[in-house]
């Protein structure tokens, strides 16, 4: 499956802040069946987390993520290993395989399991839908406000809205490009790059997330050439599957685990 | 004249952030882009191409069925990325904050996370 391997990488390693980053142990899952090789082992990755990618790396200076796990339909526990401080991140799809992921102590652990249950752009969606509500209800509470001053049934939060210069937030549309520009910047995100004619210094409202809508582009039997426009509603839906391709993909992966296991051979090692 | 550059007809699904294409068949994916720093942009009638910030005079073509379905994927996939939603947050957070003088984001524990404040992702 193709991947745009160089954008992925580019923004894995890209100066944007990563939401986690830390070494961690990460089990070796083996496919195949060593005769004398039941063990299991561990290796120690360069883990960094941005949005609802976690990427990881063979050293912290690598300039290429070996590895890229996609944060979706997935749920992050601890687990029963032999290691302390393990955790586990499993797929509701049962095809996929889990993560076991071994941290250094309490607190890492704790903080890397918290950061990664709510990495999910589901969750994220979930959260700023949520938001989007309470703001609409902010601003027809300020509405109702201006209008009539008796107004008694809400909440102590009117004690705030006094300044009366408060204008309506606008809803219409700013187009922000993903990831080309940043709120108030001024300009652009990635040096080199050709920056938008987006108007700097003022925060303008994002466009309204879309409303969910239900999939129509199925493979059966669409006449539409070209496009289907599909939007999915479940998490743990078939694309899922598409997410597992992905993690199986990252064949530098394997190279590396090749490489290493060739040196334990040379070096005797059981 | 210039070779015009094959279009293949592909079925395309947006998923959170990727944008999967198979081939019309298939229930496997053939590939996908991940739909970060890219920038979407309308082309001529019925076209939008999708490019990267590294490499902005590669683009991926997309040609639709109708205007309308054309102007939908646009909408669609300028909203489609992490990023997008992380600054959608940040700035619903901040208004809400400035009308209500109230932190929305204490209710679900994740008010002192780093890549929440407002600025987090300027550069």
């Amino acid at each position: 499956m193709k991947l745009n391997e160089r954008s992925v990488a580019h923004y894995a390693t890209c100066d944007s802040p990563a939401d986690h980053a830390g070494f961690l142990r990460k089990r070796v899952e083996r496919h195949h069946h060593h005769a004398h090789h039941h063990g299991t082992s561990y290796q120690r990755r360069w883990f960094v987390l941005k949005g609802n990618l976690l990427f990881y790396f063979e050293e912290r200076e690598s300039r290429e993520p070996v590895g890229l796990v996609v944060l979706e339909g997935c749920t992050v526990e601890l687990c029963e290993a032999a290691e302390e401080f393990a955790f586990a991140i499993r797929f509701d799809d049962a095809g996929a395989r889990a993560y076991v992921l071994v941290a250094d102590g309490q607190a890492a652990m704790e903080a890397w399991v918290k950061a990664l249950s709510r990495a999910s752009f589901d969750y994220m969606r979930l959260v700023v839908r949520e938001l989007e509500k309470q703001l609409e209800e902010a601003c027809k509470s300020l509405a109702a406000c201006r209008k009539s001053p008796q107004r008694s049934s809400s909440s102590g939060r009117k004690r705030h809205l006094s300044n009366p210069a408060l204008l309506p937030l606008q809803e219409k549309p700013t187009t922000l490009e993903n990831g080309y520009s940043t709120w108030g910047s001024g300009g652009c995100v990635a040096s080199g790059a050709t920056c938008t004619d987006y108007d700097g210094g003022q925060m303008k409202p994002p466009p309204l997330p879309p409303r969910r809508r239900s999939g129509a582009g199925s493979t059966t039997g669409s006449p539409a050439p070209g496009l289907s426009p599909a939007m999915l509603e479940s998490p743990a839906s078939p694309e899922m599957i598409c997410f597992s391709k992905l993690h199986n993909w990252y064949g530098q992966e394997i190279a590396v685990l090749r490489r290493e296991w060739q040196e334990r051979q040379k070096r005797g090692h059981p | 004249p210039r070779v015009p550059a094959v279009l293949k007809k592909r079925l395309v699904k947006l998923v959170v952030n990727f944008l999967f294409y198979f081939r019309t068949d298939e229930a496997e994916p053939i590939g996908a882009l991940l739909l970060e720093r890219c920038r979407i942009t309308k082309e001529e009638e019925n076209v939008f191409s999708i490019s990267f910030i590294e490499e902005p005079e590669r683009k991926y073509c997309f040609e639709c069925a109708t205007e309308e379905q054309c102007q939908e994927w646009v909408e669609a996939l300028k909203r489609a990325s992490y990023e997008f939603l992380r600054r959608s947050l940040i700035f619903y957070r901040n208004e809400i904050q400035k009308m209500t003088g109230k932190d929305p984001l204490e209710q679900y524990g994740i008010s002192e996370e780093a890549r929440f404040q407002l600025g987090a992702h300027r550069q």
